[in-house]
Order: C-alpha cells, then sequence, then structure tokens
C-alpha cells in the first residue's frame, strides 16, 4: 500500500505537470465584441500583444510645409499625380516616401542620374501607380479604410517591397500524373490547416464566389461542394490570421452566412475583399510587365496585396493610428488647385453633411450626395474577371498580362452536379 | 484476494500457453507459439498468440495492405516523391476524392481515380474483417454481438464514403483519407450545410458517444469495486446473483434511485455504442439530400434560441445589387 502511494503521488504529479504545460501565461486579455454567452470576443495574449503594440507605432510625422508658393508641376517636369501640390508640400511628400519606403536607398531607389523627371526606371513608374492607388483607397473605400485611410507605411513599414506579399501557390509540385488540388500541405498561408494553401488566387485576384452555404431550409438548388466550403475555409483562416481575431471577431458562428447575427467588421471585411481585389487588378497586377523577374513568385505573377499586406497581424493597421491627416496630398486623387480646393470642398460640404469627404473636390458644390455614388462606382470596378479589369486600369500601352491560372478546379467549378435521385429537385439557376 | 484498486492489472496468470478450443474439421491452423509478456500482462492478458487469420483474414489483410499502401504513394507523389516532405507534412498529407465536377463517373486515375480504388480496397477490407469476426464468432460458438456492433461502425463509414456521395450524386462529397484533411473536412461538412449543431441526429450521436464514456466508466468502476467479492463474475450473476451483485445494484439505487442488473448494463453498453455510429449515419444520410442548412431548420422547428441584436446588419451585396 505503501508503494502504491509513492508511485501514485509521482504519477498524479506527472500528470499535474502535463496539463499544466498546456496552459499560457499570462491569463488572456478579452475583449467581448458581441451579445454576451456566445463566445463573440478577442483573445489576446498581454505578452505577444504588447509586442505588436510595439510594433505597430507610425513613425513621427514630418512638420507641415509653409503654405503657398509655385505648383510642383510649374517647377519640375513630368509630376503626373501630385503635380497639384505647393513645391514644399511636395517635396515634404517626397521625403517622407523615401523614408517609408526606401529609407536605406534613398532617393535613387526611384529616381536616376539622367533627372529625376526620368521615367525609366521601373521603381518611379511603381510608385506613381502605387501613389494613385493610395489616393483612391483614401478617397473610396472608406467603407473599408475609414477615415482613418492609409499611407505608403501601412504597408512598407520602411521596405521598398512590404515584408508580406503572395504570389499564387503552385504547391510541392506533383509527377505529372497526380493532378493538384490546391491542399494538404502543411502552410502559413492558411495557418497551418490542410485547407487549399492558396485561397488568394481565387479570391483575391478573381471574383469566385466565396459564399458556399445554403440559405434555405430544405436543398433548392446550391450545389457548392464542401470541397467549396474549404476553398472558402481557407480565406477566412487568413483573414483571422492577418488580423489577429478570430472567427467571431465576424461571424456568429452559430450561423457563418447570417448577416443579421454577424458583427459590424463583417461589413467592413465584405468591402476590403472587394477592395483588395481591385487593389490587384486595377493597379498591381498591370505593373507586370515592368517589374523585374527577381520580384515575381514561382508562376511569374507580381507580388500582391492580401489582408496582411497591412493588417500585419492588427485587427486594424498600425491599431488605428491617425497618420494620413498629417499627409492631406495622399488622401484623395488630386483636384484642379491642389489642398486648397480640397479644403474649400470639404468646408462646403460641411454645412449639409459630413460624409463628404470621399468627394474628389473638382466641383465643391454638389458634394454629400456625390460621395455615394462614387463609392459604388467604386465596387462594381472590382467585380469583373481578373482579365477585364487590369486592362482598363493599366497605365501603360502595355496590354496587362492575365493572372497566373490556377493549377487545379477553381473554387467555382467544384459544384457537384444535380444529384442522380431527383430528390433534391433538379437546381434552379442561382 | 487480489487487490484490485489500482490502475494496472495486479493479477497475472502464467500457464503454458493456452492454444485455445479445438477447431471444426477443414479450418486453417492457428499459427504461431504462444508467448508470454510482463507488460503486455499489466493492461491486458499476458499471452500473446498464438493467431488465427483464415481466408477472410488473409484477405483483408491484403485489401487493407493494398489500400494503405494506394494512400501512402498518392500522398508520397503529392510532395513530389520527397520522402523529406512526406515526413514533415504527414499530417497534412491526403488522398482526395475527385472534384465534384466528375460526378458518379469514374474520374482519370490522378485525378480522384486512386481515390475511388483506395476507397474500393478499404471497404472491402472492412467488410472481409467483419466476416472474420462474424465467423469466429460461429466457430467459438458464441453470439455474433461483436460483429453486429462493428456493423454498425460500418455503416457510418459506408455512409460517408458511398451512400451520401451516391445520394449527392458526386464522389467528391465523399471524406478524404488524411489526418488533418479528414478532420478539416469534418468542419468543411458542418459549415457548408449551416452548422451540425443544429442536426438532431448529430446531437443524438454525441450523447450515446458520450453516454458511453460514462457507462463505460460507471460500469468499470462497479465491477472493480465488488470484485473482492466475485462481482468479476458478472455473467455467472445474471442468473446465480450473489453479495457482489446485490452491493453493487444497492450502490446505484442508493445513489440515484435506479439501477441496472448484470444483464441489463451489457446491453445498455452494446446499445449506446451502436447507436453512435446509427445516429452519426442517419444525420449524415440527410445533410445535403433533404436538409440544406440545419441551422436554418433549427429555427423552423423553434430549437433555435433566439437574443435580442442591438444593430442588425444587412447584406452589403443586397445594397448594392452584385452577386457575391
Amino acid at each position: 500500500m505503501k508503494m502504491l502511494n509513492g508511485k501514485t503521488l509521482v504519477l498524479a504529479a506527472l500528470c499535474a505537470a502535463a496539463l499544466l504545460a498546456g496552459c499560457e501565461a499570462p491569463p488572456p486579455e478579452v475583449v467581448q465584441n458581441g451579445y454576451r454567452g456566445l463566445g463573440m470576443q478577442t483573445n489576446y495574449n498581454t505578452d505577444r500583444l504588447q509586442a505588436s503594440l510595439d510594433a505597430n507605432v507610425p513613425p513621427e510625422p514630418i512638420p507641415a510645409a509653409t503654405p503657398g508658393g509655385p505648383k510642383a508641376k510649374d517647377l519640375y517636369k513630368n509630376v503626373q499625380v501630385l503635380g497639384e501640390l505647393t513645391v514644399a508640400e511636395f517635396n515634404r511628400i517626397m521625403v517622407a516616401l523615401t523614408n517609408w519606403v526606401a529609407p536605406e536607398e534613398g532617393c535613387y531607389y526611384c529616381h536616376v542620374n539622367e533627372g529625376f523627371e526620368y521615367d525609366g526606371i521601373y521603381t518611379k513608374v511603381v510608385s506613381r501607380r502605387m501613389i494613385q492607388m493610395t489616393q483612391d483607397t483614401n478617397a473610396y473605400w472608406k467603407d473599408h479604410v475609414a477615415d482613418t485611410g492609409v499611407t505608403c507605411y501601412t504597408c512598407h513599414r520602411g521596405n521598398p517591397v512590404p515584408e508580406y506579399v503572395w504570389t499564387s501557390d503552385p504547391g510541392p509540385g506533383q509527377p505529372s500524373m497526380i493532378a493538384p488540388t490546391g491542399q494538404n500541405v502543411a502552410s502559413k498561408s492558411v495557418a497551418y490547416a490542410s485547407l487549399p494553401y492558396d485561397p488568394f488566387t481565387p479570391f483575391l485576384m478573381q471574383d469566385n464566389d466565396i459564399r458556399v452555404i445554403g440559405e434555405t431550409v430544405l436543398p433548392q438548388g446550391n450545389r457548392s461542394s464542401i470541397k467549396q466550403a474549404e476553398w472558402t475555409y481557407g480565406l477566412m483562416m487568413h483573414m483571422s490570421s492577418a488580423l489577429g481575431v478570430n472567427c467571431t471577431y465576424c461571424h456568429n458562428s452559430r450561423s457563418f452566412y447570417s448577416w443579421d447575427q454577424s458583427a459590424p467588421a463583417r461589413t467592413t471585411a465584405w468591402y476590403a475583399i472587394r477592395h483588395v481585389r481591385e487593389m490587384n487588378n486595377d493597379y498591381v497586377v498591370p505593373l507586370s510587365e515592368i517589374i523585374p523577374d527577381s520580384r515575381k513568385g514561382p508562376l511569374g505573377d507580381v507580388y500582391k496585396i492580401y489582408c496582411t499586406t497591412c493588417h500585419q497581424g492588427a485587427y486594424k493597421p498600425l491599431y488605428g493610428a491617425q497618420m494620413l491627416k498629417d499627409y492631406p496630398a495622399l488622401a484623395q486623387p488630386l483636384p484642379e488647385g491642389g489642398l486648397e480646393a480640397v479644403k474649400a470642398a470639404k468646408e462646403a460640404a460641411a454645412a449639409p453633411e459630413q460624409q463628404a469627404k470621399a468627394e474628389p473636390a473638382e466641383v465643391p458644390a454638389p458634394a454629400p450626395a456625390e460621395a455615394k455614388p462614387a463609392q459604388e462606382a467604386a465596387a462594381p470596378a472590382a467585380e469583373p474577371a481578373a482579365e477585364a479589369a487590369p486592362a482598363e486600369a493599366a497605365p501603360a500601352p502595355a496590354p496587362a498580362p492575365a493572372g497566373p491560372q490556377l493549377r487545379y478546379p477553381p473554387p467555382s467549378m467544384m459544384q457537384y452536379p444535380p444529384a442522380p435521385l431527383q430528390y433534391p429537385p433538379a437546381p434552379a439557376p442561382r | 484476494m487480489a487487490e484490485y484498486q489500482n490502475i494496472f492489472n495486479k493479477v497475472q496468470v502464467r500457464e503454458p500457453g493456452y492454444a485455445g478450443v479445438p477447431l471444426p474439421k477443414g479450418e486453417m491452423p492457428r499459427l504461431g507459439k504462444p508467448l508470454f509478456n510482463y507488460w503486455i500482462g499489466k493492461i491486458g492478458d499476458a499471452q500473446i498468440g498464438p493467431f488465427y487469420l483464415g481466408f477472410a483474414g488473409v484477405a483483408s489483410l491484403v485489401c487493407g495492405f493494398i489500400a494503405i499502401e494506394i494512400i501512402g504513394f498518392n500522398m508520397l507523389a503529392s510532395v513530389n516523391w520527397s520522402p523529406v516532405e512526406f515526413v514533415k507534412n504527414f499530417f497534412w498529407l491526403a488522398l482526395e476524392p475527385p472534384p465534384p465536377a466528375y460526378g458518379l463517373s469514374i474520374p482519370p486515375l490522378g485525378d480522384g481515380g486512386w481515390w475511388l480504388m483506395a476507397g474500393f480496397f478499404l471497404t472491402a477490407s472492412i467488410i472481409l474483417w467483419w466476416i472474420r469476426t462474424y465467423q469466429r464468432a460461429i466457430a467459438l460458438g458464441t453470439g455474433t454481438h461483436v460483429a453486429w456492433a462493428f456493423a454498425s461502425a460500418i455503416f457510418f463509414y459506408l455512409t460517408l464514403g458511398l451512400i451520401r456521395p451516391v445520394l449527392m450524386g458526386s464522389w467528391g462529397e465523399a471524406v478524404p483519407f488524411g489526418i488533418f484533411p479528414h478532420l478539416d473536412w469534418t468542419a468543411a461538412i458542418s459549415i457548408r450545410y449551416g452548422n451540425f449543431y443544429y442536426n438532431p441526429f448529430h446531437a443524438l450521436s454525441i450523447v450515446f458517444l458520450y453516454g458511453s464514456a460514462v457507462l463505460f466508466a460507471m460500469h468499470g468502476g462497479t465491477i472493480l469495486a465488488v470484485s473482492r467479492y466475485g462481482g468479476d463474475r458478472e455473467i455467472d450473476q445474471i442468473t446465480d446473483r450473489g453479495t457482489a451483485a446485490e452491493r453493487a445494484m444497492l450502490l446505484w439505487r442508493w445513489t440515484m434511485g435506479f439501477n441496472a442488473t448484470m444483464e441489463s448494463i451489457h446491453r445498455w453498453a452494446w446499445w449506446f455504442a451502436v447507436l453512435v455510429a446509427i445516429t452519426a449515419g442517419i444525420g449524415i444520410l440527410l445533410t445535403g439530400t433533404v436538409v440544406e442548412n440545419w441551422y436554418l431548420w433549427g429555427i423552423k422547428h423553434g430549437i433555435v434560441a433566439p437574443y435580442p441584436s442591438e444593430l442588425t446588419l444587412q447584406d452589403p451585396s443586397l445594397l448594392q445589387g452584385v452577386s457575391q
């Protein structure tokens, strides 16, 4: 009996130690974001949260430029996007840009000795397009970026190429007699699930249907397959890890599809998906022609944008730091008259409604009504197929190459055919 | 008297190896000389062997081997024959059923055909093993309870991999062979069909599963507790009820007002275990064929708890008239 007790004690101690090894110190910090008792909450490890907070601090703003003075377009040659700025503001933006994007390489990362106006270096052409992308984002995608907006720093963080980008993933490579399935290897892109490891090409570039869940009690023709659900699931895993949140940050997990039970963040995310799709198709992919092969993926497609590019583990990039307000030139495409005109338009619009900030202030008068249609016009632009969109937005005469082809059936082709038993009845077109 | 209050066996019987009752004429022989292992004796019978395989056993092992080889080599091929990647990704690798577009047709080998073939051999292997459990029971002159319990598990397996895919009209609906992939499939079918939480047969299956664990603990604990009075002679005591049976019954009658008997507790356990797989199979059979969204089904039948919502979102795709 004595022996028994001794051994039992050792065993119990071992068990307790093993159980405790599964615990995580310190206790998590919990932020509730839904009705009580639903687990609609975000859990933070306080140590890692602190590390993330420290890593997501924006740089000090550069002191404001002295107002007035000549326009940049009058003094410098070939200023296509920021020409309406005053020279002082223009130079201030150029300095900020250098600090954000190429702090080590300096001005000559994008400019060459032949003259600062010279466009013969691809980085300059890319930067111009990226500035336009930032302006469009801040002006027309407020459903995603709100008034916080984005700057170059949101993604670049001092790197010429943002740290977190994606290219189409051909997978580990298979012998020719095995058709790739696009899933089932350990992949960080879907948080180490065995889900399809490249949900980006079909969803963040092509516009495959993300929704798979049937919205009727009984089968009425939704042919989405379980495999298709795994593609959607893969995208959701990416979004979750990119934002450092769990499913219930947006969804009520008892019914993922219902909007009436979702958290408001889901609406933002809905716009975000379309916004990212538009950025990839209208801005990034058309630059493929000029971007060197060293900055392309294994299938020859350029580095593209996904949620992690800006979010980097934070539910709001840089934890919502108000960086854009110090750089108003990036807040919208510059109208005739530059920032002065923007300001005037804003003041004119402020009286009836505050919403008019999205207004690209060419015409100061009909401000508030215009803001919404502008967004609506922007959203459908994200919808057309990958091949169509880049062509109309290409800055250079070069025809934009279509995105890389998936090597496996895309999720939209993963519909299963009608059941042989004719029960449920034949599917109606969705 | 042997001491039973322990995690491991305290009693190990050491006799010359027992070859078992004589086999009927015409049966294949049992193979191997019995040997004893002290550590195996801690958790089971210390004697290992002799073995009986027979036709069904040999055929089952051959089919099982073929199935495992097909699955394994397909997994190896999916990482380009790299043994290192195979080991690194082992838990993630899978042999996937064909893409749903193939319906119920026979797909090319490399695009799901191997899955179909592996499924065929695995099913053959399992059914041959079932025949073996049935035949062994008959050969020993026992009842066939174990075989029928196993059959319920086979029913569930066939539901997932054969019956439901056929009803849905697509092999692609079936479960992949792989460790994490089959778990992801499990999560995906629940999400796709609107949350299995509201699938009543899923709930029943869980009831029987957890119930089985509770019954197992209650029964095992009870019998060990009364073994000092001969309670380990459970089956004797069905008809020849001794003090062990009386005390065990009283324990439960006093603690919860009702007690099973030495016979009925085994029927309870058998049915709980068998119903886990039967109810699970029914739940899978109804999913997608009869019910599209279990959450909405739950609302329709009043089993979804409502709670107040402070703000109600609208589907942005409806606001904009886009179908995404």
